[in-house]
Parts: structure tokens; C-alpha cells; sequence
């Protein structure tokens, strides 16, 4: 890559344009004539089946079209294979309107479509439904004796490693020692853009879908596969998503039932789902933990065990990584995990944002903190004590690991060296004070990617893939990578994704599409670099006759000699003077399997916070966060901090205010809206500090870029945590930690 | 949302004859809560009559020198308002703690009165609700009851009313002036909302066709002893858990007057004026702020999930009364 | 985009066909344009915006006035437009996100946005600009808290508050030397 190049710099968003004058189209936003909405009615009960659905006064309502419920849904795909899609776990996913079965509240049961939203909405709530009502279980703590270790897991989850030592026998020795049980709470993505899908039909019977999607390819297939399509009368449109955090990994049941009333109706329509009903497919699954943990008088971990439960649906056994972690991020010889899920009348949880360490990592990070105070130990030098640079379980050692410089330069910010031993040791008037910090680890991933590009004869470079950008800054990033690899101008370069056209790319999740979709761009540049360079040798009376590829740098829009960057050439006159109206070329990126399976590797940070507590009230200020994350090369700077800043966002938000209420009783959840989903508002959210520390690495990726979707959040929670219990002396140990709970917990 | 139609109306009787020449109908200020409620198919309309051309958008002083504000002067509005500022600092605080800047440019002095509650199942119309459908049951009971009340709730309504501004106006012992046919009566903010009982559809004491034509503020307004205290899930763009509004008039160091009332924890804004009692014609030195406290949840019964609302409010009434003794306390 | 596009409802044309007998005659000037349109009496000024005017910039995060996303300027005030019934709005000045900026000129608080960073995801963007927008018509907000506060009837799922704090710090602070010099 070109040194002088753009990797590294703050470059604003390419598309922030577009996004601060209202031009960004999002799956809702594009016009079509004569477009049909379509609402859907949602169950009012948890388990059982329809016994009857009428729509007589629904279809009278002006403007209506047609009603679809299950009786007279057009068919579909037989087999369930065909409803599979890139992140299915194992099972029968939900066919939409598929039968008169209830599996869970909120489930779609019809859809109307009017030729106004009004119309539909209000046709809707005129369908009379009388339900035959089974008993439902929505308590994950009732159905402990009923969890059960998932067969096959979903790929990309890896069941806990077989056990290491003798963890029991290591904790009974050890002189410092906890047990303690945490629990997460359940918490639904909420984009700030409700899911839709716009299904346009053009005259030959082609549909174009403007979809809400991190995976423009996952749904092509699923439409195609579910409605019997060819994959050339389907394409999936997503050049702005309106956040996602998971939410759009799977093909959600508006766009089946946007496609299926198109394809019945020959006509265009969308379906786009109310924000109750952004509460009716697919969480953040609940977890019940338990962590034993023990150390030596010196405070060196002895034992770990870390067990957990979770939930999953009747139809799909989705399984998140929540107790490895605990397994990889500290030094230990006794290691003992395990993870079991167990059924509840839900819809199947879905990743969202660092799913599983999210969980995990908030219980492991308390602990270690409990264990930290048991052991008489800062709870920073104790996790500097038990900091490894091997994999634990696996023995491997990580490909680069700067969390020590993460502690260093985060608590030096922080003026961590300050704290405090003691609980309740700072005051502010009424407020308690308290310092609290954790330890955040993601996995670093890369997946086979393509990318295409095109040079033009003016020196305008085109590239693309059918990745997506839901803020992640994908457009900006890739735009860099790409212009610096063929040193062309910024502006000289533009980035198309969100298109199901385009060259094949990996549903965006993980926090590996930089490096997955980054390195197939880098290299399908670099591809066109060297045609380009064997074309101005060729040329007559080329500066570069007797040069060899790596003797020519690409910078400015030109081909300069290193040794004597005067004798140059510009990319156009290259292109002009072979007759070459363009340059394009496609190639996908694998993996370098061998290299990188020899490592084990992983994004970590460290998290400093600062509290306020009103200890009367049980309110708590985040004051001041101070985050410092290793994470590879940086591509750049200033959409990089927004990442995290995102991420400590919703680890306050976990911390303190995140949960989807379930009524037992009625097996649904209550504060489906905003006013009472809280989430945090302006107010909430005071100083967050990011610091990136430098960290090399030519194993992840020849780009050496781990990813940054979603360190921020994890161990966030943690770090809010064990900094109230500094203040306050009170452990809080299940999410969030609302202010009732801190209330019944003192006096 | 139900089809409606919807009439400018452009003096009052005008409005109270469109009004009730239909069955189901509506008045429209703001429309913040009325147009969501019509939307979530909470409420239904089939005639909306537009009030906003009345001549109620006001804020002047009164001869007996307290403050009338026009029905239809905005939250904002209200808030930001020089005379309520100086005068009525408490109502300002609690308006600027309710909702966010955009809702409170749109509604209405009146509408914040008439807003209903936000009780999940009041608002969810898969559950039983018996105030949005009477004889429906209450699921909130044996639901998820965080937010609900711990005072003067009923075997069949347990919802709190959801309002800031009229914890204040509680607190100010505002009166509500009102319109009909019949003529204008004078409605004490403490008889304006009512407890649910067994008709907890009816929030308050408005008949059909009577119209809310201003607020009156008495004279005194707290300014020097005042205090809100707002305690919610998040720092701001939240209902209260509970809040507290305490207003005292001292002189020569002895409360003349006080004031309290409690939002979040009852379907109107609560007071006990026993309680108050306990505070005046005693030196500031002497308040039994605990006794004062005690008093206003005597009989608070807390449910499954919003126990914790008993302390909180506790807690929440000696801090309003020592913010609002403020510095005279001290010296 | 071209603001004659509000010139007189171009909307699909599957809405201009359907005027109905109940439907209200509705003049407003949206973003300096006279516009001529016909609504239903339900229909919220944010679908009025959106689906007759195509002014698609502001967005339906909720429908419910609990997000901001729908905020628009109302005669130069900030509102949720999801709440707000279009026929109820005869004769208003309507600002959208798509007037704020001078044609290819953006206006200082969309500059400052993009420099700070303060959007990801860009779908609350238009309301939080244009909350913006009616905060510093307001006055009110001088401080770092009072901004925060001020600003808290706009929600960002992808929390960019830090960033948007910022971003509107910013020009508030330049308007202000502008105001004195």
C-alpha cells in the first residue's frame, strides 16, 4: 500500500452529503407509482392456534386490496431448507402466515394492503381473530431443569472447548474465591429505522426490493429459494440502512410478506413494520450465569467456571457465544465451561451487536472484579497479573494482543492511579463516586469476499461489492482502501454496495467486514495496479521501460519512479494511449486459512468509568468514560471513534437502562415503544474518551484490520458496574441496573 | 387510524355544537397524545373539532394578582413565559422536565391536563385495559407494574396519570376554568382528575361538551421556595417514577404555606393537605420532614413490581422539602 | 434535491388520484415553496411530507412523537410531525431537512454535522439537525448541559451523541461571535 496514502487519516463520510440534506434513500424513502402498503396484524397471545380470522369488515374499508392470513396466503416453498438463509440456526424457521399456529406473541397473523398506510392500519384493526389459547412459558428461570446443550449449532458458533484441569479441586484450594450469579436482560435491536421492505414490479414481472438488510445477497437467495425465483428477476436493494446491529443479519417477515403480496397482486408494494412490531422478531436472548472463580494469595486466577443459560424458540436452537470468553481472555490452568439453551414461547433470539460477549463478558468482567476486591487486589494490577498472551484452552498463541497497552494508556487518561481502594470513598455533595474499569474481547474474523473495479479512461475508479454500510462508515473506509492502493485522489473514487448485482460479499456482521470486504478491494486494485503498470511499460519511451512493479509508486493519479518520482506518468494517459476505454476486473479474497488458524485472534480494550449515584434514589451518572481499544490498523480515525463511541453508548445503555419487559402472564412484551424501551437520550451520555492503541498484525488479514463493529459495547457494562459498587459498596449483579434495584439493595 | 372528519371550529359554541352533533367526538389542540391514542386505535373519533382558532392562547395577569394562561398556550410557551419565570418558577421546572422541546411546542395547556396515561396495557389493545375498554379487566395488576401506582388505586385501575405540569399546578392550587352551553364554571385542580374506582375510564371530572378555556394561578407562586424533583429511568424524555412538587411561602423563618404533590405514584396528581398542615405556622428549624413524608403514603401499597416507588417517593419528598427550605434552612 | 419538487404534490401518482370527498384543501409553504395539496383529515403531516410532497428526508422512527426522527420546523419551531395532523397546519412555513441547505451550499449545521461525525446510520440525522435548527432559534441552550438537555427529544440508535453535542456546540458558539462582532 501506498505510504503517503489515506489509510489512517480522518476522512469525513463520503455519504455524510447525502445524509445531512435528506437525500439518503432508505427502504421506505423511494418513490414508486402506484404503490400498494401492506400492514400487518400482529397476535394477541403467546401459544395456540387461529381458530377463526375474519376479515369481512377489514376488506370494506376504502382503499383495501386485499387481505392475507393464513387461509388464503398464496403458496410458497415446501421444505424448510428454503426459508434457511446465512444466519439460521438449526430448526424450521418461521414460515410468515404459514398455518394457524401460534408460536409466540406479536407474530404476524395477517396482512392487509390498502393503497394508503392508513387504510391498511386501520382495515387491520378491524380483523376479528378468536384464538384457541395453549398454555405459554416465556420464564427463562422456570425452565432451568429443561435446558439442554444445542446440537449443530448455527456456523460461526463454536461449542465450549472440553474442560481444562480440575476446576473444582483448584477452587476448594485456593485461598481467595467468589460464586456469584449475574443475569442479562432481554434486549431488541431497535435500529431508528423501523424494518421495511419497497417491492417494485416492473412490467416484465422483475422485482427490485429497496430492503432493510445487512445482507443484500442473504435475501436475494431467500426470496428466490421461498418464492421459486431465478436469481436475475430478484434484485436487493440497501445503499442506506438505518442502523441495524443484527437486526437485519436474517430476511425479516416483512419482506416475505412485501414479495409474496407483490408477486399475488402483480404490483408494487411495501411493508413497513410499526415500532411495536420492531419488538416481534427475533433479541437479544436473556441469560442466567454463574461464575466460581478462584485465586492464590498473589491473585493468580486458579479456576474458572463459567456456566450459563439461555433461551431459544419451538422452532430454531439459536445459540450465542456467551461463556468462551471465559476461556481465552486470562491466563488460567482450571478452566470449566458450559452453556445450555431452553425453549420458550418466544420468536428465535438474534445476534445483536457482539452477541454473546455482550452477556458473557459483563459476567466474566464482574467477577474478576469481585475476585479482584476478595483478593485485596486492584481490580487493574489484578487483571495485569493474569494477562496472557496464549490462547488458555487452545495453547495458541494470539496474533497480537495490546490490551496491556490498552490498561496503560486508558487508566493514565483516566488517572486511574489515583482510585481509591475503598467503596464509598469519594463524595461529590450528594452523590457517591466510583471508579470502575473491565476488559472487552471480540473475535477478529475475515470471510472469503469479492470485490469488483473499474478504471476509466479519465482516471474515475469505480468499485464495488454487495457488502453494506448500516453507519458503519463502510462507503468511507472502502473509498480510502481503494484510493490508496491505486493512488488516485479521494474524489477520483466512489464505492457501490447494497446491491445484490454486485460482486459476492459476506452478510455485514461480526465486525469483520472491513477486513473481509477491505482486503478483496485492496486486492482487486491492486490487480488493476499491476495492468495498469504493464501497460505504461509498454508504452513508447516509458519512464518505466526498465523498471520492475515494485520500483513504480502510485500516488496523485499518477505513476511515479521511487527512485526519482519526476518521471511519471498519469494513470489516464496510460489508459488513453493503450486505447483502453476502461479496466475492470472482479477477484475474491479467501482467507489465508493456514496462516491465520496457527493464531488465535481476537480485538480487545479496556474501559475506565466514572459513576455519579444518587444513593437515595438509586440514579446513576455515567460521567466519564475513558476507552482505549487494540484493534489493528485504523483505517480511519474519525468514523473508527464513532464505532466505539457507539458501542459505550450501548453499554451504558445496558448497564443501565436496556430491557424488552416479558409479562409471564400473557408471554408478551410490554414497553414495546420508545417512551418506555429506554433507551439513552442526549443527557445521558456525558464524556467518552477513545484511544486506539497502536497494534500490528500480519495475520488477521494482509490489511491487518480486525474490525470495530463491536469492541465498544463489550465489557461496557461491566466497567458501569464495578464502578457503582465502588461508590456505593452495593454489587449489582443483573442487568440493568435500573434505579429499584439499587434502592431495595441499600438501607 | 379510524377515518374522521374534521371541523375548524371558530368561536366556542360553534365548537361545542359541532362537538356534540356527533356520537364519538373529539376536540384537537396540540394533539400529541390525541392523535397518537387515535392512531394505536385507543381512542376513536369520527368528528374532530379543531380548537386552535379559539381565543385562548394567553398568558396575562389577573386583577387579583394572580396569572390566567389561555387553554392553548403551549407547554413551551408556558414555560419560557417572563411572568411564570419570575413568578411561577415551579411550574416552569416541572413543564421543562416533561417530554422534549418538539412535544412541548405543540401541546396545550389544556391537552397536558386531558393527556391520558401511559400504562403499557392502557396502550396495548391485545390486553385487557379496564379504562380503555370498561368491564376488560386489568392486566397490569398481575402484569409488569413498575410504573404504576402506589396511592389511591383501585381493584380495577391501577394506572398513574403521567403528567409534570400538573403536579405543579397541584402544588399551586391552580383552578381550571372551563366552558359549556351551560357556562363557564370554576374547577380546583384538586378536584379536577379523579381516582379510578370502578370507572377508571373517566380521568377527570370534564363533562362531554365542556371545554377547558384557561388555567388560573393564585398569586402565590413559591417563587422563593420551590422545588421539583423528577426521578426517571433515564435523565431526561422520561415519565417520572415519582416527582415531587413542594412549594412554601416562609416568613421570619416560619412556613406560612406549603404545599406537596407527588406525581408518578397515583392516577392525579397526589396531595394530602394533613400532611401539608404538619408544615405550616412551624419554624423552619422544626419540620418532621419524616412525619410530612409519612403522612402522604400513609395506605401506599405497593404491587409485584413497584415496591421500590414507596421509599423512592419517601426519599424524593425530603429532598424537594430541604431543596426548597434552600439556603434559609442552612443558615 | 430541487425544492420545486414541492411545487404543486407531486406524490405518485396513486395519491393525487385519490382525493376524496372528505379530503381538506391544505396550502403551505414548504421550504419557501408555495404548495397546493388536498389530505385526508387523519393524515399526519409527516405522510403529508412524505407521501405527497416526496419530501422523503424526514423519517418515521416510531410514529408515536417518542423518537424525534420526524422533526420538523413549523413556523420556525421544531415539532414531531408524526403528531401533527397536516390539514391542522393551513397556512404554515414548513422547513424539512431538504431547505436547509442553499443548493449545493450546505448550511453551517449540516456542515458541522459531517465534520464532527455526528450521525453513523444518518436516519435520525434530519431530526436532529433540524431539532437543532429550532434549538438555536430558542436561545435557551448555552451550555454544554443545557444543549444536552435540549436535544433530548431526538433519539440516535447508533450514539452519536457525543458527536452531535459537538456538532451543534459548535454553531451555536459561532453564531454567537457572529451576533457580538
Amino acid at each position: 500500500m501506498n505510504p503517503s496514502s489515506l489509510i489512517g487519516k480522518e476522512i469525513p463520510r463520503v455519504d455524510g452529503p447525502l445524509k445531512v440534506t435528506g437525500r439518503a434513500h432508505y427502504a421506505a424513502d423511494v418513490a414508486v407509482d402506484e404503490l400498494l402498503h401492506g400492514y400487518v396484524l400482529s397476535s394477541g397471545i403467546a401459544r395456540g392456534w387461529i381458530r377463526k380470522i375474519d376479515t369481512a369488515i377489514a376488506s370494506s374499508v376504502q382503499g383495501v386490496v386485499q387481505i392475507y392470513t393464513h387461509e388464503n396466503r398464496p403458496d410458497t416453498a415446501w421444505f424448510d431448507r428454503k426459508y434457511r438463509d446465512d444466519d439460521s440456526p438449526q430448526g424450521s424457521p418461521f414460515r410468515p402466515l404459514g398455518s394457524d399456529k401460534i408460536l409466540y406473541s406479536g407474530q404476524p397473523i395477517a396482512l392487509v394492503v390498502a393503497n394508503s398506510l392508513n387504510a391498511a392500519r386501520y382495515a387491520a384493526s378491524l380483523i376479528e381473530v378468536e384464538y384457541g389459547v395453549e398454555p405459554h412459558v416465556t420464564s427463562l428461570e422456570t425452565q432451568r431443569e429443561k435446558a439442554f446443550q444445542p446440537g449443530r449449532a448455527k456456523s460461526g458458533y463454536e461449542p465450549p472447548p472440553k474442560p481444562k484441569g480440575n476446576p473444582e479441586e483448584a477452587y476448594a484450594a485456593a485461598p481467595h474465591k467468589i460464586e456469584a450469579r449475574y443475569s442479562t436482560a432481554i434486549q431488541h435491536h431497535n435500529p431508528m429505522e423501523p424494518h421495511a421492505s419497497t417491492v417494485i414490479r416492473s412490467h416484465d414481472g422483475h422485482l427490485t426490493i429497496y430492503d432493510k438488510t445487512q445482507g443484500v445477497l442473504n435475501c436475494q437467495t431467500y426470496v428466490c429459494n421461498v418464492f421459486n425465483l431465478k436469481k436475475d428477476q430478484v434484485r436487493i436493494l440497501s445503499p442506506f440502512v438505518g442502523g441495524a446491529f443484527g437486526s437485519g443479519l436474517r430476511p425479516q417477515y416483512q419482506l416475505f410478506l412485501a414479495v409474496m403480496a407483490s408477486l399475488d397482486l402483480q404490483s408494487s408494494v411495501r411493508v413497513m413494520l410499526s415500532r411495536q412490531q420492531m419488538f416481534s422478531f427475533g433479541h437479544r436472548p436473556r441469560s442466567l450465569q454463574k461464575l466460581q472463580m478462584a485465586a492464590d494469595e498473589a491473585g493468580n486466577l486458579q479456576a474458572i467456571t463459567h456456566e450459563a443459560i439461555s433461551e431459544t424458540s419451538h422452532f430454531e436452537d439459536y445459540v450465542e457465544q456467551i461463556v468462551g470468553w471465559s476461556g481465552m481472555t486470562y491466563a488460567c490452568d482450571n478452566i470449566r465451561l458450559d452453556h445450555k439453551i431452553a425453549r420458550l414461547d418466544t420468536y428465535t433470539p438474534l445476534d445483536m451487536r457482539a452477541p454473546g460477549a455482550t452477556s458473557g463478558v459483563y459476567a466474566l468482567e464482574t467477577a474478576i472484579d469481585e475476585l479482584a476486591v476478595a483478593s485485596g487486589i486492584d481490580p487493574l494490577a489484578f487483571r495485569i497479573k493474569n494477562f496472557t498472551t496464549q490462547h488458555p484452552l487452545k495453547n495458541k498463541p494470539f496474533s497480537s494482543k495490546e490490551l496491556l497497552a490498552c490498561y496503560e494508556q486508558a487508566a493514565a487518561r483516566f488517572g486511574w492511579q489515583a482510585r481509591k481502594k475503598e467503596a464509598r470513598s469519594m463524595r461529590e455533595g450528594r452523590k457517591l463516586i466510583g471508579w470502575g474499569m473491565a476488559t472487552g474481547v471480540w473475535e477478529a474474523y475475515q470471510r472469503p469476499a469479492s470485490a469488483e473495479a473499474i478504471l476509466y479512461g479519465d482516471g474515475r475508479l469505480v468499485v464495488s461489492s454487495a457488502t453494506s454500510d448500516f453507519g458503519t462508515g463502510t462507503y468511507t473506509i472502502m473509498t480510502q482502501i481503494a484510493a490508496a492502493t491505486l493512488g488516485l485522489p479521494l474524489d477520483a473514487v466512489s464505492f457501490k454496495l447494497g446491491d445484490s448485482s454486485l460482486a459476492e460479499a459476506p452478510l455485514s456482521g461480526g465486525s469483520f467486514t472491513a477486513s473481509s470486504v477491505g482486503t478483496a478491494v485492496m486486492k482487486v486494485c491492486e490487480k488493476i495496479r499491476h495492468k495498469v503498470f504493464a501497460m505504461a511499460k509498454k508504452m513508447e519511451g516509458s519512464p518505466f521501460a526498465e523498471q520492475s512493479y515494485e520500483d513504480v509508486e502510485f500516488a496523485d493519479g499518477f505513476l511515479h519512479r521511487k527512485s526519482n518520482p519526476a518521471q511519471m506518468l498519469s494513470i489516464a494517459s496510460v489508459l488513453s494511449y493503450s486505447g483502453v476505454g476502461s479496466l475492470q476486473e472482479e477477484l475474491k479474497a479467501m482467507p489465508d486459512v493456514p496462516k491465520q488458524e496457527s493464531h488465535e485472534r481476537a480485538t480487545h480494550s479496556a474501559f475506565f468509568v466514572e459513576v455519579k449515584v444518587d444513593e437515595d434514589f438509586g440514579t446513576v451518572e455515567v460521567s466519564r468514560v475513558v476507552s482505549a481499544v487494540a484493534a489493528g490498523r485504523i483505517i480511519n480515525p474519525l468514523t473508527a471513534r464513532s464505532q466505539i463511541l457507539g458501542g459505550v453508548v450501548w453499554g451504558i445503555s445496558q448497564a443501565l437502562h436496556e430491557e424488552s419487559y416479558l409479562d409471564h402472564k400473557i408471554g408478551r412484551f410490554m414497553n414495546h415503544d420508545f417512551a418506555e424501551y429506554h433507551i439513552p437520550v442526549q443527557a445521558d451520555i456525558k464524556d467518552i474518551d477513545v484511544i486506539f492503541v497502536e497494534e500490528h498484525d500480519e495475520i488477521v488479514n494482509p490489511l491487518g484490520i480486525k474490525g470495530l463493529g463491536e469492541i465498544g459495547i463489550v465489557g461496557v457494562s461491566a466497567a458501569v458496574g464495578n464502578a457503582i459498587f465502588h461508590a456505593t459498596g452495593t454489587r449489582l449483579r443483573d442487568l440493568p441496573f435500573t434505579l429499584d434495584k439499587l434502592i431495595s439493595s441499600s438501607h | 387510524m379510524r377515518p374522521f372528519t374534521l371541523e375548524r371550529a371558530s368561536d366556542i359554541s360553534s365548537a361545542i355544537e359541532a362537538f356534540k352533533a356527533h356520537q364519538q367526538s373529539q376536540f384537537i389542540g396540540g394533539g400529541t397524545n390525541l392523535v397518537d391514542l387515535m392512531r394505536a386505535n385507543v381512542v376513536q373519533a369520527e368528528h374532530v373539532v379543531d380548537i386552535v382558532g379559539l381565543p385562548w392562547h394567553e398568558i396575562s395577569e389577573r386583577e387579583d394578582g394572580g396569572v390566567r394562561i389561555g387553554s392553548l398556550v403551549s407547554n413551551a410557551d408556558v414555560a419560557w413565559n417572563p411572568l411564570i419565570e419570575a413568578r411561577y418558577p415551579l411550574l416552569a421546572k416541572a413543564i421543562l422536565a416533561g417530554a422534549s422541546p418538539q412535544l412541548r411546542n405543540m401541546a396545550t395547556t389544556g391537552g397536558n391536563l386531558l393527556q391520558r396515561t401511559r400504562c403499557y396495557y392502557f396502550y396495548d389493545t391485545a390486553t385487557s385495559c379496564n379504562k380503555r375498554n370498561p368491564g376488560s379487566g386489568c392486566a397490569a395488576k398481575a402484569g409488569v407494574n413498575r410504573i404504576h401506582a402506589i396511592l389511591g388505586a383501585s381493584e380495577s385501575c391501577i394506572a398513574v396519570h403521567p403528567s409534570d405540569m400538573c403536579v405543579a399546578l397541584a402544588a399551586l392550587e391552580a383552578e381550571v376554568r372551563v366552558v359549556s352551553d351551560a357556562g363557564e364554571r370554576l374547577i380546583p385542580f384538586a378536584d379536577f382528575h379523579r381516582l379510578p374506582g370502578d370507572s377508571p375510564e373517566i380521568d377527570n371530572n370534564l363533562q362531554a361538551g365542556e371545554l377547558i378555556t384557561a388555567v388560573e394561578l393564585p398569586k402565590q407562586g413559591f417563587a422563593q421556595h420551590f422545588s421539583y424533583i423528577k426521578i426517571r429511568d433515564r435523565q431526561s424524555y422520561a415519565f417520572a417514577l415519582v416527582s415531587v412538587a413542594v412549594g412554601l411561602h416562609i416568613e421570619g423563618g416560619v412556613i406560612q404555606k406549603a404545599r406537596i404533590a407527588l406525581g408518578g405514584v397515583a392516577h392525579k396528581p397526589w396531595r394530602r393537605p394533613e400532611a401539608e398542615a404538619l408544615l405550616e405556622n412551624r419554624s423552619i428549624q422544626s419540620i418532621d420532614a419524616r412525619a410530612v413524608a409519612d403522612l402522604i403514603l400513609e395506605g401506599a401499597q405497593g404491587l409485584s413490581f413497584n415496591e421500590f416507588k414507596i421509599p423512592l417517593a419517601r426519599r424524593a419528598i425530603g429532598r424537594a422539602l430541604e431543596e426548597a427550605l434552600g439556603q434559609e434552612a442552612l443558615s | 434535491m430541487d425544492p420545486s419538487i414541492a411545487e404543486d404534490a407531486k406524490g405518485p401518482s396513486w395519491h393525487r388520484s385519490s382525493v376524496s370527498d372528505t379530503a381538506h384543501e391544505l396550502r403551505m409553504q414548504v421550504n419557501g415553496v408555495a404548495t397546493h395539496l388536498h389530505v385526508e383529515p387523519w393524515t399526519s403531516l409527516l405522510d403529508a411530507l412524505r407521501e405527497n410532497l416526496g419530501l422523503t428526508g424526514t423519517k418515521r422512527g416510531c410514529d408515536h412523537g417518542q423518537c424525534g426522527a420526524c422533526t420538523v420546523l413549523v413556523n420556525g419551531r421544531r415539532i414531531n410531525s408524526c403528531l401533527a395532523l397536516a390539514a391542522l397546519q393551513d397556512g404554515a412555513s414548513v422547513t424539512t431537512i431538504e431547505g436547509l441547505a442553499q443548493g449545493d451550499q450546505l448550511s453551517p449545521m449540516q456542515e458541522a454535522f459531517i465534520e464532527a461525525d455526528a450521525f453513523q446510520c444518518g436516519f435520525c440525522t434530519p431530526g436532529q439537525i433540524c431539532s437543532a435548527m429550532g434549538l438555536l432559534a430558542e436561545g435557551r441552550a448555552k451550555t454544554q448541559d443545557e444543549i444536552r438537555e435540549q436535544m433530548s427529544g431526538n433519539l440516535c440508535r447508533c450514539g452519536a451523541y457525543t458527536n452531535i453535542l459537538a456538532a451543534v456546540e459548535k454553531v451555536l458558539h459561532s453564531e454567537g461571535k457572529g451576533q457580538h462582532s
